[in-house]
């Protein structure tokens, strides 16, 4: 279990023996941990260890299993305007006849009553938005027209946009390029600054290297704390079932668990 | 050209019926298309068949009997794509074929209504009257309201239902509430174009406006000029050749499709050697 020592008011996310999964199939459990304001941590596993799972589950589109979670003291699901989702791509937005500057506007749907015409505020944050991401010039194109990686750095425009307190990214760099990953992790490096917690479910090791911790899991976690301490050729045989070591920003594979 | 609406006020009715029926269809079809429900739309536009059947047989309004089976199919939807093992395709694919199939049998056994069959399912759009003028006029009135007050939450959802329920709007609610409206437009509209050809008219201009939109709003404009081009062109010709009216619409509107699907690639392969 990580006990942050922040004052209890920074608190953004605090789970308690919870166990997520689908139904009564449980994917992961036991997990205590917490995040505070302006924290970051990362969930690493294999496919299928839960990590887009849990992501799911602070954003509130399955019910916890078992234990609590909560967010900014409230029940996940309860505090949705403080919250940012990036779910993995559906392709869905495809066929919609938008403009890329309407799908970012979109994200400030739920941010003002039913009647009210977006304000001043929504422009300029979704301005905002679209300047981190670097997609000004595409503001008038038709979603359906980019290639993915634009599509990518538009959908992270969103939730940038959103201006939450919890930022939930799962798989957030599929598609950038070197540039778009770049204007990918100085927006995460600004919405820390301004307060914001962050979690990314992501494969990627140099990725999850930039967070303050890594989650690592595998039906459980293995793992959780700073990325020197957790990334240990051990834990990594533990969560990947191959045995792994860190060379800079890589991971290559040292030895696979049926040679133990 | 426009002497026919001159002259007969069967055809200034029909005109108008087609006007009031391509905007609640472009309305409605807009977001069938944007949430890809094509398939359940048109399994619910045919699934009304036993309704009306019934609804004749026993001497009830057809429209009470088309209402019934359509919120009943809906009901169906819903706990198929809760419940059902088998892909949602396949079974909904297999109720609707199977009311399909009940509709008729009860239409070809009853001597009492087995000739209006053919008027159920290719409708009668030369005979709509003030009534149905009326319930078509009101069932617009009622769309524009409920899309009006749901469209950020019915746009989300088409974007991305995960988004859509992050941000606290209720994905299923919306999703049953469109179904609702694709029922209601289906029993305001079948009588003028039948059971077997309403849905091409929800689906067909919304499904233009799809191509050459960037923007909601103009995708809607889009569909319920297409819309109405196609009454007056489909009914225009139903007058002239004695083409089944509602059939006739109904081509109209899919050959624009096609000819503005053709339009837009040709437009592509000249802008792609363009570049």
């Amino acid at each position: 279990m990580t006990v942050d020592h922040a004052p209890k008011t920074s608190m953004i996310v605090c789970a308690h023996h919870l166990s997520v999964g689908y139904g009564t199939n449980v994917v992961v459990a036991g997990i205590d941990t917490d995040l505070v304001a302006g924290g970051s941590v990362a969930l690493v596993g294999s496919n299928g260890s839960g990590k887009s799972t849990l992501l799911k589950t602070l954003a509130g589109l399955i019910p916890p299993i078992d234990g609590s979670a909560e967010i900014l003291g409230h029940e996940v699901g309860e505090t949705t305007s403080e919250v940012a989702y990036l779910g993995q791509y559906h392709g869905n937005a495809l066929s919609l006849p938008m403009r890329v500057v309407d799908v970012v506007r979109m994200s400030r749907f739920d941010q003002r009553s039913r009647w009210r015409r977006r304000s001043h505020v929504d422009d300029e944050l979704v301005h905002e938005a679209m300047e981190v991401m670097q997609i000004q010039d595409l503001a008038h194109r038709p979603l359906r027209d980019l290639s993915g990686g634009q599509r990518q750095r538009v959908r992270l425009a969103q939730v940038l946009a959103r201006r939450a307190r919890l930022i939930l990214l799962d798989e957030p760099t599929t598609g950038l390029d070197a540039p778009g990953r770049t204007a990918y992790l100085a927006a995460i490096a600004r919405e820390k600054s301004r307060g914001a917690a962050v979690v990314i479910a992501t494969h990627d090791v140099s990725e999850a290297s930039t967070c303050d911790r890594i989650l690592l899991l595998a039906g459980r976690i293995v793992a959780d704390g700073p990325p020197g301490e957790v990334l240990t050729p051990e834990n990594l045989l533990e969560t990947f079932g191959i045995g792994l070591a860190r060379v800079g920003d890589r991971l290559i594979v040292t030895e696979h668990m049926h040679n133990h | 050209m426009i002497e026919p609406f001159l002259d007969n006020q069967f055809m200034q009715q029909a005109l108008l019926a087609g006007v009031l029926l391509s905007a609640l269809a472009a309305i409605v079809g807009t977001y069938v298309v944007l949430r890809g429900l094509a398939f359940i739309g048109d399994a619910l536009a045919h699934g009304v068949l036993p309704g009306v059947a019934i609804a004749a047989i026993v001497g009830a309004p057809v429209l009470i009997g088309a209402g019934i089976a359509a919120f009943s199919m809906i009901a169906g939807i819903g706990v198929i794509t809760t419940r059902s093992r088998l892909s949602n395709d396949s079974a909904i694919g297999l109720l609707f074929v199977g009311l399909l199939s009940l509709g008729v049998v009860l239409v070809s056994s009853s001597q009492r209504i087995a000739g209006d069959l053919e008027s159920i399912l290719f409708g009668e759009f030369l005979g709509v009257d003030r009534t149905d003028l009326i319930m078509l006029a009101v069932s617009l009135v009622i769309a524009v309201v409920i899309v009006s007050v749901t469209s950020r939450a019915l746009l989300v959802s088409s974007f991305d239902e995960d988004l859509a329920q992050a941000m606290g709007f209720g994905v299923r609610a919306h999703y049953f509430l469109l179904l609702g409206l694709v029922a209601g437009t289906v029993v305001v509209a079948f009588q003028a174009v039948g059971t077997l050809l309403v849905f091409g008219l929800l689906l067909a201009p919304s499904a233009t406006g799809a191509l050459v939109a960037r923007r909601i709003g103009t995708m809607m404009a889009v569909a319920t000029g297409v819309g109405i081009l196609s009454s007056y062109i489909g009914l225009l010709a139903s007058y002239h050749f004695g083409w089944a009216a509602g059939a006739s619409v109904v081509l109209c509107a899919v050959s624009i499709f096609f000819v503005v699907l053709f339009g837009a690639r040709m437009r592509d392969l000249v802008v792609r050697r363009q570049t």
